[in-house]
């Protein structure tokens, strides 16, 4: 067995392989994403950061193969996307949630549709009610198996397109806004739902998000502007450049915000904190 | 002048096993020059709730009254009630049509059969109250404009109708956070400038403490809480209890406290929180 530790140095794959990739849309003049390199590790937590328009979603459309690069490569597991006869090797490897729970969803009850993918794949009918009942408990949605999915609330929903995902047996989950259109306790588990996957299941994701709350739990935050990828480091590295980040139409969290804050004013204060405890505990030494 | 709710009560699918009160005896009253705010986890009846305002869902059991007439009194124009009332849908921006931004926001006042002076005079007064330079927008295409300029444009569609009242279902969700900034910072002048009501319906705690004034909180079709915003985030233990969740500022002040920081944990924006605990750090440097 091989012991998977985020600090150690044992080399792991690379997942995802994005080489020197443009894209434009149709005759456009202007690249939606411009040269990006960016490698992915099996069981990496990314996030991807940027305003709308950033290139954010064009570059996760390119790593499941909705988009093909104008230049450059783009290989899913060593598979390139451009590679036709790989089209859905690749979109099981890597599957995607999209932001809009209620456009997603196909079948008429939640069981149905997550058995969708695996029966598109052609998979033998028996497997099909154990890998489905199996993802429907990893999301914690089975007692929820016989219900019409427009009776679920949002953050249910978000759960059932993760466990089609997760029925294709995807290496990798693609998620683009999937909480945007959700309350705070939909949010939250839907969090906590990926957080999950990650850790306990070795699930690498791929979140694109516009709260900064969110992408604070990922491994490795991506910043990407007009196309390009800015700014790329821990949470902890990338959300110290509160100045920066401003620039890009984007936030840090309100947390670190305050702790930036009184520093300026003179309080003795780490550089980058991004968690509430952290704040908290530092505070409370000084006084 | 008000808008009134009296006793207001609304069942999904009466008479069935799904019946279920969306809406369960709601009684509020929004007065006119109020910037109020409504929140509620997905399915609480926000949605439900201000259909109501403007008579796109009739009242069945209880009453709304908008300026004085009822929606149950069957002679009450509903097209009157409507312009009085502008109702702004998440997502506004896919209600967009029409070639030019100019042509979009034109569209309603043309129905009221308005001259092309006064139409032309109503266009350009929505467009610059949502901030936008009216020579330099009118003719563009509402399709090549950013996330949060779309959403903008549709919102002076509902401006040219000259509502007295106007109902905000989730301005932000989906928008980045410089598009947040963009949508809030303009409503928060509208209401300035003009004087007009603002009902802002959202689950973005920090967009709501940030602006409003006054918070309904709604729970299961129920009128669960409501008062001023210092008010209701003092409750931030029963808020999460029903789905909701706090500014992480609140978080912050709160831990503090129990950590035996003698601040005040009535605060949630970071320039107050700021404030406070420089306060408390340089009371104790003195003792």
């Amino acid at each position: 067995m091989v012991i998977m530790d985020k600090n150690s140095n044992i080399k792991k794959e690379n997942i995802i392989e994005i080489k020197d990739v443009s894209f434009k849309y149709g005759e456009e003049e202007e690249l939606a994403v411009k040269n990006v390199n960016l490698n992915v590790q099996s069981g990496e937590f990314i996030s991807i950061l940027g305003h709308n328009g950033s290139g954010k979603s064009t570059l996760a459309k390119l790593i499941n193969s909705i988009l093909l690069p104008f230049e450059g490569n783009v290989l899913v597991k060593g598979m390139n996307t451009k590679d036709k006869e790989k089209l859905w090797e690749i979109r099981s490897t890597a599957g995607m949630v999209f932001q809009n729970p209620d456009n997603q969803l196909v079948g008429t009850v939640v069981e149905e549709d997550v058995a969708f993918g695996p029966e598109n794949q052609g998979v033998d009918p028996k497997l099909i009610r154990k890998i489905v009942d199996e993802s429907l408990k990893k999301v914690d949605m089975f007692e929820y198996r016989k219900r019409p999915p427009h009776l679920l609330s949002g953050g249910q929903k978000q759960r059932i397109a993760i466990a089609g995902v997760l029925a294709l047996n995807s290496d990798c989950i693609i998620l683009d806004e999937p909480t945007a259109m959700l309350d705070p306790e939909g949010r939250k588990e839907v969090m906590d739902t990926i957080k999950m996957l990650n850790k306990e299941q070795n699930k690498t994701i791929v979140l694109i998000t516009h709260f900064m709350d969110e992408a604070v739990e990922a491994d490795r935050v991506i910043i990407m502007d007009e196309g390009e990828l800015k700014l790329e480091g821990s949470p902890r590295d990338v959300f110290s450049k509160v100045e920066q980040i401003k620039k890009y139409g984007l936030d840090v969290p309100q947390v670190t915000e305050l702790a930036k804050e009184l520093k300026m004013e003179g309080i003795k204060l780490s550089d980058n904190i991004i968690h509430v405890e952290e704040l908290v505990s530092e505070l409370c030494q000084l006084k | 002048m008000s808008i009134k709710i009296e006793n207001l009560t609304f069942k999904y699918s009466e008479g069935t096993q799904f019946e279920t009160k969306a809406l369960d005896n709601i009684n509020m009253e929004i007065k006119k020059g109020e910037f109020i705010g409504i929140i509620g986890h997905t399915g609480s009846g926000k949605s439900t709730l201000i259909q109501h305002f403007n008579g796109l869902m009739k009242p069945e059991e209880g009453d709304v009254i908008v300026e004085g007439k009822s929606l149950k009194n069957k002679k009450t124009k509903l097209k009157l009630i409507r312009q009085t009332v502008g109702l702004v849908f998440q997502y506004p921006e896919y209600q967009l049509f029409e070639e030019t931004v100019y042509q979009d926001v034109a569209y309603g006042p043309k129905n009221l059969e308005l001259d092309e002076k006064e139409i032309k005079k109503r266009v350009k007064y929505a467009l610059e109250l949502v901030g936008f330079d009216y020579e330099e927008i009118k003719d563009r295409s509402p399709f090549d404009l950013s996330g949060g300029q779309k959403r903008r444009a549709a919102i002076a569609g509902v401006l040219a109708m000259k509502p007295e009242y106007l109902v905000l279902d989730e301005p932000t969700a989906g928008l980045d956070p410089a598009g947040r900034n963009e949508i809030l910072g303009q409503i928060e002048k509208l209401h300035k400038k003009s004087k007009i009501t603002v009902i802002l319906v959202s689950h973005s705690m920090e967009d709501i403490a940030r602006l409003v004034k006054y918070i309904y909180v709604l729970n299961k079709g129920k009128l669960h809480m409501e008062g001023t915003p210092k008010e209701i985030y003092s409750q931030s233990e029963e808020l999460k209890r029903i789905g909701l969740g706090v500014p992480q500022i609140v978080d912050i002040m709160k831990e503090l406290k129990e950590k035996g920081f003698e601040v005040n944990t009535n605060i949630f924006n970071i320039q107050d929180a700021k404030n406070e605990i420089l306060k408390v750090i340089r009371s104790n440097e003195n003792v």
